[in-house]
């Protein structure tokens, strides 16, 4: 039985856990320990943890807590936000988090990740693509949290992150955040096939149905957010949650 | 006191943390006279083969983990790249290794992968080839985490602790007498790498 990794991604804004819609309108979740504490508990193959504005407000990452969540993380943790110096990922991994994720530096300094990846290894350095349907259903990539459209298309600057040196690419689908209405497959397909390693699709995903369909269109691995946080009789009341080793075996693991 | 070796590569606050959770003593150091002290070593790390023996030379460490390792027969547990290290010599650099083990480290065979994406990143079932003091006698199947893009390939049966699949079966525990070494990262591994750890900090080889 081959086991795909299924990520918990959680939004973080000024040391609280927030949930966001196509980058806007953030709703407080509560506190970040507390949910990695019930992660733990359910057991989740990897975490995710993004500080959602950190580079749209020039932040330094929020070190003292993003230590405390190290602390509590039994499983990988992979931070992102605000990360533009190789000089902050060696003190992130410094802390306990095992991969760093680089998004807007990534075009602004796109050294760093090969000097990171020279450094630490590809399998720590994870470049994260986030991509926007246009009105002409054109795929743009965009940067500081969803703010600059970048020129090159989503299969070319991946193919760089590769080359740079990145160990794996997320590949966060904006319009499909917090849509709870299915991942981007045509952009799966075509980003997965683009690279050689793994691509970790982000963004609609409602459960273990969504992840079948995203690793049939190529994607190593899937992330998600809202479907781990919502409790899905109703959309807008919050509950933690996570599937059991047992559906995952039948409803995802076995059929790939 | 379990030394943590810090010779520049790898996550090792995580391990200290799993360390501490299990009840266990550490300290982390690349300090040759503090390794020397150690009641048992860890080898941590992940990265490059040739970057790892790299700074192993430059710290002046492989005297004495041979020492600790061999002469002392101290218990010593390898990490990811801390395992292969204890191999003889790896594809990945061309270099030799602190030669523990007759094994050689090579790349995973891409051509028999299909469409699986090397490296392997993730949680994978182990097999256990018998029985060790490290792992619980349970019928639950045990699984860890994975990050490699490089696996070990063993002259010796017996030195076999266990294998996983990843495009096919590769060894991914090895053992010998005082040594063990593994290929996934307990740290990092829920109850399952937990009580791993806690089976080195009480282990008595």
């Amino acid at each position: 039985m081959r086991r795909i990794r299924i990520i918990p991604v959680l939004g973080i804004e000024g040391g609280q856990l927030v949930k966001t819609v196509d980058f806007k309108n953030p709703n407080y979740i509560g506190d970040p320990l507390n949910a990695i504490k019930i992660f733990n508990d359910k057991e989740v193959d990897e975490l995710t943890i993004v500080d959602i504005r950190a580079s749209k407000n020039k932040a330094e990452p929020n070190y003292r807590l993003i230590g405390e969540m190290a602390g509590e993380c039994f499983m990988p943790l992979a931070y992102g936000g605000g990360i533009n110096q190789a000089d902050q990922a060696r003190r992130l991994f410094d802390l306990g988090v095992e991969k760093v994720i680089i998004g807007s530096a990534f075009y602004t300094n796109p050294d760093i990740v090969s000097q990171l990846a020279v450094r630490y290894g590809a399998q720590s350095i994870v470049v994260c693509l986030d991509v926007d349907k246009g009105l002409l259903g054109k795929w743009k990539v965009k940067s500081v949290s969803g703010t600059r459209k970048q020129e090159q298309n989503p299969e070319a600057l991946a193919i760089r992150a590769a080359n740079a040196g990145a160990g794996e690419i997320v590949l966060h689908a904006i319009h499909k955040e917090g849509a709870m209405s299915g991942y981007d497959l045509p952009l799966i397909q075509l980003v997965s096939a683009a690279v050689g390693v793994p691509v970790v699709a982000l963004g609609g995903a409602r459960g273990i149905p969504d992840f079948l369909d995203a690793i049939q269109a190529g994607a190593s691995a899937v992330a998600a957010s809202s479907t781990f946080i919502y409790n899905r009789n109703n959309v807008r009341s919050i509950l933690i949650n996570y599937p059991t080793q047992k559906q995952l075996s039948e409803e995802l693991f076995n059929k790939i | 006191m379990i030394v943590i070796v810090d010779y520049g590569l790898g996550n090792l606050a995580s391990i200290g943390n799993m360390i501490r959770k299990a009840g266990g003593k550490c300290l982390i150091s690349g300090d040759p006279d503090r390794i020397a002290g150690a009641e048992k070593i860890l080898l941590p790390g992940v990265g490059h083969f040739a970057a790892g023996m790299e700074h192993i030379h430059s710290k002046g460490l492989e005297a004495v983990l041979n020492d600790k390792a061999l002469k002392q027969q101290v218990p010593v547990l390898g990490i990811c790249l801390g395992m292969q290290l204890m191999a003889r010599h790896s594809s990945e650099g061309d270099v030799r290794g602190l030669g523990w083990f007759d094994a050689d480290v090579r790349h995973f065979r891409t051509e028999q992968m299909q469409s699986l994406k090397v490296p392997h990143m993730g949680w994978s079932d182990i097999h256990l080839a018998g029985t060790h003091a490290l792992f619980p006698a349970v019928e639950e199947q045990q699984r860890f985490y994975f990050v490699h893009s490089y696996h070990m390939v063993c002259d010796r049966e017996e030195d076999i602790l266990a294998s996983a699949e990843y495009g096919y079966r590769f060894t991914c525990a090895v053992s010998r007498d005082n040594t063990i070494g593994l290929q996934f990262h307990p740290e990092k591994s829920h109850r399952f790498g937990l009580e791993v750890m806690k089976r080195f900090v009480q282990w008595n080889p």
